[in-house]
């Protein structure tokens, strides 16, 4: 057990957006971790307290997916429900494809009623890219637009419209950076326009690329970006070189350099080696300046998470939050077990 | 027969559309919806010699041969029906109205919106393109047409031509029949 359980999560502590653990976990210094839950295709939701449950005590918040990819799964306003039913702390993913300015708004306050203090803006792979290209896409808002409608929602308490809200949202603004994508010498350009725009932290594409990285940060450093918004790099392992192979060539905007192909396909357990890479990588960007945190994109991989983020020491001694279970349960628990065995005895 | 003016209710929509007409009035729209009958007959004679010349199509590339086939598509029926190119055209199904002109885009019949005077909700001056396509249908001998449930637009077919699309479907139902025939 550690002092973090006993902070008071009803009120927003001075100076936060959001009651949110993130936010004081990176407005504290402490380097951070999130991870990305693989969004069930199913309405049960023990499939997400399950897929939830492997993160446990290991990251300080969880994305839940709005529809990645364009490919159809449980929505990301859904599993952030379900998620803050049991504690956890979800980063709900909008995307602009799929919904216009009425929808995404109500979604916010929804969301938000439920206790989710995270929201990442997207604008979304285009509908092609999924399982139902045939879709019309939406993309009322863009990224930058929705970051600005959601501030002025929070801060300034109106909708677009500027009709009032009574008791605004109160939610910890993020958005994705892509430092490996063209046109690079733009990139931290674009950067600067969401913070101005509204982003308080950034969680960027798979980074496979550390030189590529380091160019980008220098840069943002050298701007002072890395002091108005938290930069958390996305990390992930790699199944196989065959897996690389095909992300390099069917995932838009990731970028896989040879080199990391080629040193999957020298290794004798490609699964391993795909892991102790991405632990490497790790390491490697824990020390670049300008870096808060990590995010780990594991997908289909959720269960190695953990051992990645142990082996990889980027936590030091810090435990993040986990869940306990309630003395008052199993105490309910072993009541109605034994209620259960008399009913028994008496059946026979 | 003379138009009822709008009967006068509370209801006071914002004086903003997301349609943007080609045209302020409709004479044309509404006149071949009138004319629904001649327009079966003409579409159907159409789909025949389309179906006739598959073999040219099929020799030329059904690829090569949609842009030019398409423009033509498009501007006879943007003429006639207000088409919009959704390129899955239902206007045999409706009426020959063309469902893409409500603004909300509903394939499968009218919304519980429609004005007393038979106008659309959205554009109060517009008369409801279901309520047209209702009456055109049953004009035309197919006209159970309507009754058939569409399936949701592919928006990855729209600027494509619809008349390509139902001659190779056509021709290939027709080829696999005779296979089963043999």
């Amino acid at each position: 057990m550690n002092a973090e359980s006993y902070e008071d999560y009803s009120v927003v502590p001075e100076g936060h957006s959001s009651r949110g653990r993130l936010e004081r976990i990176l407005r504290r210094g402490e380097f951070a971790i999130t991870a990305e839950l693989n969004p069930p295709d199913s309405a049960d939701p023990n499939e997400v307290y399950e897929r939830g449950g492997v993160f446990d005590g290991w990251v300080d918040g969880i994305n839940a997916t709005d529809g990645s990819g364009a490919n159809c799964h449980m929505s990301s306003v859904g599993i952030c429900a379900l998620l803050t039913r049991v504690g956890y702390a979800p980063i709900m993913q909008i995307s602009c494809r799929d919904r216009n300015r009425i929808a995404i708004q109500g979604d916010v306050l929804g969301a938000a009623a439920m206790g989710v203090s995270n929201i990442l803006c997207l604008t979304g792979d285009g509908v092609q890219a999924g399982d139902q290209p045939g879709a019309k896409p939406v993309f009322d808002f863009d990224c930058m637009s929705l970051l600005e409608t959601i501030r002025t929602m929070r801060d300034e308490g109106r909708f677009l419209s500027g009709r009032k809200i009574t008791d605004p949202p109160r939610v910890f603004l993020g958005a994705a950076i892509n430092p490996f994508a063209p046109p690079y010498d733009f990139r931290p350009l674009r950067l600067k326009k969401k913070i101005e725009a509204g982003a308080q932290f950034v969680q960027s594409q798979y980074c496979y690329d550390i030189p590529m990285l380091k160019e980008y940060m220098k840069r943002v450093c050298d701007m002072g970006l890395h002091e108005q918004c938290y930069i958390l790099i996305g990390v992930g392992p790699l199944a196989s070189a065959k897996t690389a192979r095909w992300i390099r060539s069917n995932v838009p905007g990731v970028h896989i350099p040879d080199a990391i192909i080629q040193r999957l396909e020298g290794a004798e357990n490609q699964k391993q080696e795909g892991k102790r890479l991405c632990i490497d990588l790790m390491q490697e960007i824990r020390d670049i300046e300008g870096v808060s945190g990590i995010h780990v994109m594991a997908y289909r991989q959720e269960e190695f998470v953990a051992d990645i983020v142990h082996e990889s020491g980027v936590l030091k001694d810090r435990r993040p939050w986990r869940r306990e279970l309630n003395p008052g349960d199993a105490a309910a628990i072993e009541f109605a077990e034994r209620e259960a065995e008399k009913l028994a005895v008496a059946d026979t | 027969m003379k138009k009822p003016p709008a009967p006068v209710t509370a209801y006071k929509p914002s004086d903003t559309s997301h349609v943007r007409r080609q045209r302020a009035r409709y004479s044309i729209r509404l006149w071949s919806v009138r004319r629904a009958r001649l327009f079966e007959g003409v579409y159907n004679a159409l789909a025949d010699v389309f179906l006739k010349l598959h073999p040219v199509w099929n020799a030329i590339g059904y690829k090569r041969v949609e842009y030019p086939v398409m423009l033509v598509e498009k501007s006879v029926k943007s003429f006639l029906f207000d088409c919009r190119m959704c390129g899955q055209c239902a206007l045999s199904d409706t009426g020959m109205s063309c469902p893409m002109n409500c603004p909300k885009q509903l394939r499968n019949g009218p919304c519980g919106g429609v004005r007393a005077n038979g106008n659309c909700e959205v554009e109060p001056d517009m008369p409801c393109v279901w309520v047209q396509a209702w009456q055109g249908s049953q004009r035309m001998h197919a006209s159970d047409n309507i009754l058939k449930v569409q399936k949701p637009v592919d928006q990855s077919l729209r600027n494509s031509s619809a008349w390509l699309r139902v001659t190779a479907r056509k021709a290939a139902e027709r080829d696999a029949a005779r296979e089963a025939a043999q």
